[in-house]
């Protein structure tokens, strides 16, 4: 072994390669720009904002935790936070579905299997104003649901305005989301059952077990990550929940406005950017509450590794 | 006929018989499940062909008596100005489709390829950013919008649209690792550039995960209304959505003729989805475990 040979890797690698270090700005430097403003400005304002009394045009000084703590003291703004219970419930009903439907659809043999998933998928491609306006024309007294509700014999007198009465509106907006939002995550699931060995079954029905057995043992362990994903999803979807209330509720009236809704007034009709501000970062906080919480429990209790971009960054292998 | 043979032909009978009960049950489920998720668009598809004095008069369940009656279809799109609504739209979903998925695929490219220091820190700085919620950062992002000149700027809306994306790039980053490093190095060694490499060797290559990209992004940015809604309030640039979103007004309960935009601006999503299918499926599962 000569030294040269150990050396020489060494004294090339010192030397600055321009063409990589031009190919790296060339074509980084764009989506992180476009990153930093629209996703590290923005945070780093609402933080900064939160703490005064503004308006986007006129800032009326520094109030320290004032905003806050009018979140958290009117009552107001607790019953909208309040409203993400509906949209949870639902959103456990929607996952419940979901894998339901994507065991039939991936275990029995359907005929038409994929016109049925097709079908209960697409929803979750309708423009979310075009969902608003066929949703109202729904729910519209003496229209679509209640004819069909008639049709297998509920009198109409017996039926509450879907939109209007506060004791079902917020269901009649979180089952369009379910609408919506079911099919595509029996399609997540789908994909997660269809990664799994087929040749468990196989043992699984030679050792006689049913499908209940089946579903428990081999199933859901397979999806496991995916379910959980979905499941994060849909709670911290839950907290930020606006779709429905925005685009079928007409902007949240009769008592439908969830928090994200309020938020969006007070800075855009109200135009308190201020207040919007420790609104959102209360907001913030909750999801990111929620989201460790479920991540940890899963890292700790299920004993899950998870695939992020960092472990990936970890493994891979740069060529040049 | 041994007795032990008869018992198990009944428990096979019942064992058929069970398995074509649920069977059935299984069906009807499926079936009730598409009733569902079909009735609220099937319900305003009937609608739209109902003349006003139909519409005002039949119950809403009732089928339209002319199926060739377009004169809803006439009238929308015309009064709403839906063919400019589309060349809007179908502008924006060209632009930002192309600007994501050269960004993506650039980005992806640098990130997986070199190694130069930073390249922890700038994924790091992608996978913080899909835990932030954008959705809270709206207030100050129409700020930042604001300071820039971009309200009611169809520039700026394109910008933000193509700007906010984490999972094109992870698209990409995924498609890239399993992509043979040995390709970039023998042209390397034959005096083929970095650039070179990327452009005429990797991106035709890509080729399934630009389609993904593209077929997700596509639709997304057609069906996007929160933004579109809040940063093109003026009358020149109306997307589809800002276009059906206005309907309220000059069609106020005219649900025949509301109905008739709505599925019009049904029909782009419809076809690229039943072209596109496996790709949009596809595009979802790697999107969603962003983690």
């Amino acid at each position: 072994m000569s030294m040269t040979s150990t050396v020489q890797p060494d004294l090339r690698r010192k030397r600055i390669n321009w063409q990589k270090v031009a190919v790296i700005v060339a074509f980084a430097v764009v989506p992180l720009f476009l990153l930093i403003l629209f996703t590290y400005v923005p945070f780093v304002k609402m933080i900064q904002f939160s703490f005064y009394n503004m308006s986007y045009t006129k800032n009326k000084g520094f109030v320290g935790l004032d905003n806050y703590l009018r979140v958290f003291s009117k009552s107001e703004y607790v019953g909208a936070m309040l409203l993400s219970l509906y949209y949870m419930a639902g959103a456990v009903v929607q996952l419940a579905l979901a894998l339901f439907f994507a065991s039939i659809l991936s275990l029995e043999r359907i005929r038409g299997g994929g016109v049925y998933k097709a079908i209960l998928f697409f929803p979750f491609l309708v423009n979310g104003i075009a969902i608003g306006y066929i949703f109202k024309y729904f729910y519209t007294r003496g229209f679509v649901l209640d004819s069909v509700l008639q049709a297998i014999g509920f009198s109409l007198d017996s039926l509450p305005y879907w939109l209007r009465d506060q004791s079902v509106n917020n269901w009649s907006l979180v089952f369009t989301s379910v609408w919506k939002y079911c099919g595509q995550n029996m399609v997540l699931f789908i994909g997660a059952i269809a990664s799994i060995d087929p040749t468990l079954y196989e043992a699984a029905t030679i050792d006689g077990a049913n499908r209940w057995q089946q579903f428990k043992a081999i199933i859901l362990p397979g999806i496991k990550t995916v379910f959980m994903l979905n499941l994060i999803l849909s709670i911290t979807g839950s907290l930020s929940a606006f779709e429905p209330a925005y685009v079928v509720g007409s902007m949240g009236a009769n008592g439908t406005a969830t928090f994200f809704i309020k938020i969006h007034q007070m800075a855009h009709v109200s135009q308190k950017v201020g207040q919007a501000c420790a609104m959102a970062m209360v907001l913030m906080a909750l999801i990111l509450i929620f989201t460790v919480l479920q991540r940890l429990f899963f890292r700790y209790v299920m004993k899950d590794s998870e695939n992020t971009f960092n472990a990936k960054a970890n493994k891979a292998k740069a060529l040049w | 006929m041994s007795n032990t043979t008869m018992a198990v032909r009944t428990t096979n009978t019942a064992a058929r018989v069970q398995r074509t009960v649920i069977k059935t049950l299984e069906y009807l489920a499926l079936l009730l499940a598409c009733f569902i998720a079909l009735l609220p668009i099937v319900s305003s598809f009937t609608t739209s062909f109902k003349t006003a004095e139909e519409y005002a008069t039949s119950n809403a369940m009732d089928l339209p008596r002319n199926w060739l009656n377009f004169e809803n279809y006439r009238q929308v799109w015309v009064d709403g100005e839906m063919l400019r609504a589309f060349l809007t739209s179908a502008s924006v979903v060209v632009v930002v489709v192309v600007v994501s998925v050269m960004m993506g695929s650039m980005l992806a490219y640098v990130l997986n390829r070199f190694r130069f220091p930073g390249n922890g820190l700038i994924r790091n700085l992608f996978m913080i950013a899909t835990l932030i919620p954008g959705i809270a950062m709206q207030v100050t992002t129409y700020d930042i919008m604001r300071q820039l000149g971009f309200l009611n700027s169809i520039v700026g809306y394109m910008i933000l649209m193509s700007g906010t994306d984490v999972i094109s790039i992870y698209i990409f980053l995924q498609y890239f690792e399993n992509l043979d490093g040995a390709l970039d190095e023998s042209a390397v060694l034959e005096g083929c550039t970095y650039f070179g490499v990327f452009f005429k060797i990797l991106l035709p290559l890509t080729k399934p995960a630009i389609i993904t990209v593209a077929v997700l992004k596509g639709v997304g940015v057609y069906n996007e209304y929160y933004n579109a809604n809040l940063y093109l309030q003026s009358n020149t640039w109306r997307t589809i959505s800002t276009a059906l979103y206005s309907f309220s007004g000059p069609f106020k309960s005219s649900y025949n003729i509301i109905c008739a935009g709505v599925l019009l601006t049904l029909i782009p999503s419809l076809i690229v989805f039943l072209i596109f299918q496996k790709q949009v499926y596809a595009g979802l599962a790697s999107g969603s475990v962003k983690g």
